[in-house]
């Protein structure tokens, strides 16, 4: 069947079900463009291209799909990198089409052109320009393969305009098969065993769970390996959800930011089970005093992930969720494993554990009746039963998030962990809206972050999302405040964001609602006052100024070095 | 340590810079590289020498690995391996020295490509250490100008 180069691309989306795709329009991707509006795919208008990347990137998480987005060559291309770097750093699975100048055209500096391929090439899973249009179909189907299957991320697909207009033989899909990619997904036996008898050895283990347990959708099986272990839980910033934030073996998150009991618990532990997880520098502090004393098991499905900044002693290189059904087997068929024993050997290890929580359980000072922005995170979580979905901007909105938000089912946290992208959050909560209509979608953000997308204002209104923004407002960039005041003698240079607008007044102008609370009593009201309104919703939440995220690991200290509340 | 690394990769266009971009990006050296095409058109072998402590070698073969585009990765310093560079020097040759540079280059088996009054241009093979031996013997005489290939490899056939 002939087709035009547009209608190949609009047939390939909708063989890979996709139904929303995020973009921006130009003259390179126009025919594109006017093929899309005739097909049942829904376009989502952004107002900049960064946003489309971030939006693709939050629907595909909630979804658990690939996210798409499409833009135009040049700016609307080189405008798509910050949301491509940090869906790469995130392992999070995209495709990302744009436009090109057309092939003849290629390398002459023509207008609005940029060679988008060079400079994605260091953040994208992989890329490609599509000079043949035959090779456009096999180069679509490949290009969701490889950012779906393995370790997820973003591919990105060039289009020159001629290659989008050509007249092109449009054939049925055949499974794929590359002969230079194919991710490990079955752990090796050995490993599995020799994993878990030293699982059955350690006095005092504990569980890393990453972004790989959400990824792989293994959140039940890991639930059943701690709980059949009775061994307690520590999450990344990713993997928040990946086990039961409230669940009574969850130690909460570790690192730069967790809580002082699972950085504790990591130090003095003699087995560390790291699944899905990749020993970031934010988690680690100081790698050598990183889990000294632990033999460490670590799972993933990326190769290059394991000892690369930490010696493992057990690899597995797997998907976690085969990995840990395979331990959880292993378990079951081990006649003298008795789960009784197993919990009264490690109880000791608990009695620790619950010393620690009870010295420095995670909290904040109140101040009368100024506002602290964990007693607002607080209140999101209690009067949305911990049921939304909530994304964040980057800083001290997103630590507050992540600390006070008990997060009990995976994807319902979205926020940009690796590159740490600020404005990221209200695109990725315009996404996840469109990926779950009805669903109660919170952007946690800060005053600073939510200025670099709050253009996107437009485009929630536009498609109806009532997504709700809360901000935690200081009037300062706040985690840079945070280290100035800590590090630098209280010098705060370029933190301090003298110019700010209404946020009420600018959700009004956009046809959003805004509410404002600026004492304690306020920020109950607003909330319910916001959940029940089906529209777009800025909480404008004047908190403490110079209210600090702890614990905190100073960057280049251990994990035990603390400061606390 | 120095290992000499072979990377079977396609031959399509941007593949080189997927393999240099990653080196650079990763903060990974290369001391030298070669690229060509194997018997089959649509696949290139890399050669590459590089120098680290255990892990990073460790790291550079898998991040290489995980190219898309890249076929195979074989340290070949692991095992016995035959290793050739060919470097072309120009060299200075004036009435007093030209027949000394003649009996240089005849001891290490190289021959001369290229003469001129004044100096003669030489082609020498074979691995390193050769290499850095016949340029230290020239160099009091005057290296005028030296290209070198790299290094290529392959390891040895299994002798059983």
């Amino acid at each position: 069947m002939k087709v035009t180069g547009a209608q190949a691309i609009i047939k390939c989306l909708q063989e890979q079900n996709v139904e929303v795709i995020f973009g921006f329009p130009g003259g390179a991707v126009i025919d594109l463009y006017d093929e899309l509006e005739r097909s049942d795919i829904t376009h989502v208008l952004v107002r900049h291209e960064q946003a489309a990347v971030h939006a693709a990137d939050a629907y595909g998480r909630v979804k658990g799909d690939v996210g798409v987005a499409l833009v135009t060559s040049g700016p609307g291309a080189t405008n798509t990198v910050t949301g491509i770097a940090s869906a790469y750093m995130d392992s999070i699975p995209l495709v990302v089409f744009t436009g090109q100048v057309p092939t003849a055209l290629i390398g002459n500096d023509a207008f609005q052109e940029v060679d988008i391929v060079g400079i994605t090439r260091p953040c994208t899973k992989h890329n490609y320009l599509v000079k043949d249009p035959n090779e456009l179909v096999p180069i679509i189907r490949e290009a969701f393969y490889i950012a779906r299957t393995g370790r997820p991320g973003p591919v990105l697909i060039d289009l020159p305009k001629d290659v989008v207009n050509a007249k092109i033989t449009f054939t049925e899909p055949k499974p794929i098969k590359m002969q230079t990619y194919r991710p490990t997904y079955e752990p090796h036996p050995g490993q599995i065993a020799k994993a878990c008898k030293e699982i059955l050895k350690a006095k005092k283990p504990v569980i890393y769970a990453g972004g790989g347990v959400i990824a792989s959708n293994s959140n039940e099986e890991l639930t059943e390996l701690a709980t059949k272990l009775n061994i307690p839980v520590t999450m990344t910033l990713m993997g928040l959800g990946g086990f039961p934030g409230t669940h009574k073996l969850s130690m909460g998150m570790l690192g730069m930011h967790g809580t002082y009991y699972a950085n504790m618990a990591v130090s003095k532990c003699d087995l560390l089970i790291a699944i899905g997880a990749r020993f970031d520098d934010r988690v680690t502090g100081r790698i050598d005093a990183f889990a000294p004393h632990a033999k460490i098991i670590h799972v993933d499905i990326d190769p290059t992930s394991i000892s690369k900044n930490v010696k493992v002693d057990i690899p597995i290189v797997a998907d976690c969720k085969y990995a840990l059904t395979a331990m959880n087997r292993w378990f079951d068929v081990q006649e003298d494993f008795k789960e009784k024993e197993q919990e009264e050997r490690i109880a000791p290890w608990f009695d620790e554990i619950n010393d620690w929580k009870r010295k420095h359980p995670l909290g904040y000072v109140e101040e009368g009746d100024i506002i602290k922005p964990q007693f607002v995170v607080q209140k999101l979580h209690e009067l949305t039963k911990g049921e939304a979905i909530i994304s964040t901007e980057v800083g001290q909105n997103q630590m507050w998030a992540a600390q006070f938000y008990h997060f009990n089912k995976p994807r319902h946290f979205l926020t940009s962990g690796g590159l740490g992208v600020m404005g990221y959050g209200f695109p990725a909560a315009i996404g996840a809206q469109m990926a779950a209509p009805g669903r109660t979608v919170i952007d946690v953000a800060g005053d600073g972050s939510l200025q670099m997308n709050i253009q996107e204002l437009a485009t929630a209104r536009q498609y109806k999302c009532p997504v709700k923004i809360a901000i935690l407002n200081n009037n300062f960039l706040g985690m840079v405040r945070q280290w100035q005041e800590l590090f630098y003698e209280k010098r705060y240079a370029a933190t301090g964001l003298e110019v700010a607008p209404d946020f009420v007044a600018l959700a009004q102008a956009y046809g959003a609602v805004g509410l404002r609370a600026t004492k304690i009593s306020e920020v109950e009201p607003v909330i319910k006052e916001a959940l029940k309104t089906d529209n777009t919703v800025i909480m404008d939440f004047v908190i403490a100024r110079e209210e600090g995220v702890f614990p905190m690991v100073p960057a280049g200290k251990a994990t035990t070095e603390m400061l606390l509340v | 340590m120095k290992h000499t690394i072979s990377v079977l990769l396609q031959n399509k266009p941007g593949v080189l810079s997927r393999v240099t971009g990653l080196f650079s990006g990763r903060g990974f050296n290369i001391e030298s590289l070669s690229v060509a095409e194997t018997l089959e058109p649509s696949v290139s072998c890399l050669t590459l020498v590089t120098r680290g402590p255990d892990h990073i070698i460790e790291q550079i073969t898998k991040q290489l690995h995980k190219l898309i585009d890249v076929i195979k990765v074989v340290d070949i310093s692991e095992s016995d391996y035959v290793e050739r560079e060919m470097v072309l020097i120009r060299v200075k040759a004036e009435s007093h020295t030209r027949a000394e540079v003649l009996r240089v280059i005849d001891i290490f088996r190289g021959k001369v490509v290229d003469v001129s009054p004044k100096s003669y241009a030489v082609e020498i093979t074979g691995p390193q250490s050769k290499i850095k031996a016949v340029i230290d013997i020239l160099k009091p005489i005057g290296i005028q100008e030296i290209i070198r290939t790299g290094t290529i490899a392959m390891a040895r056939a299994k002798k059983f």
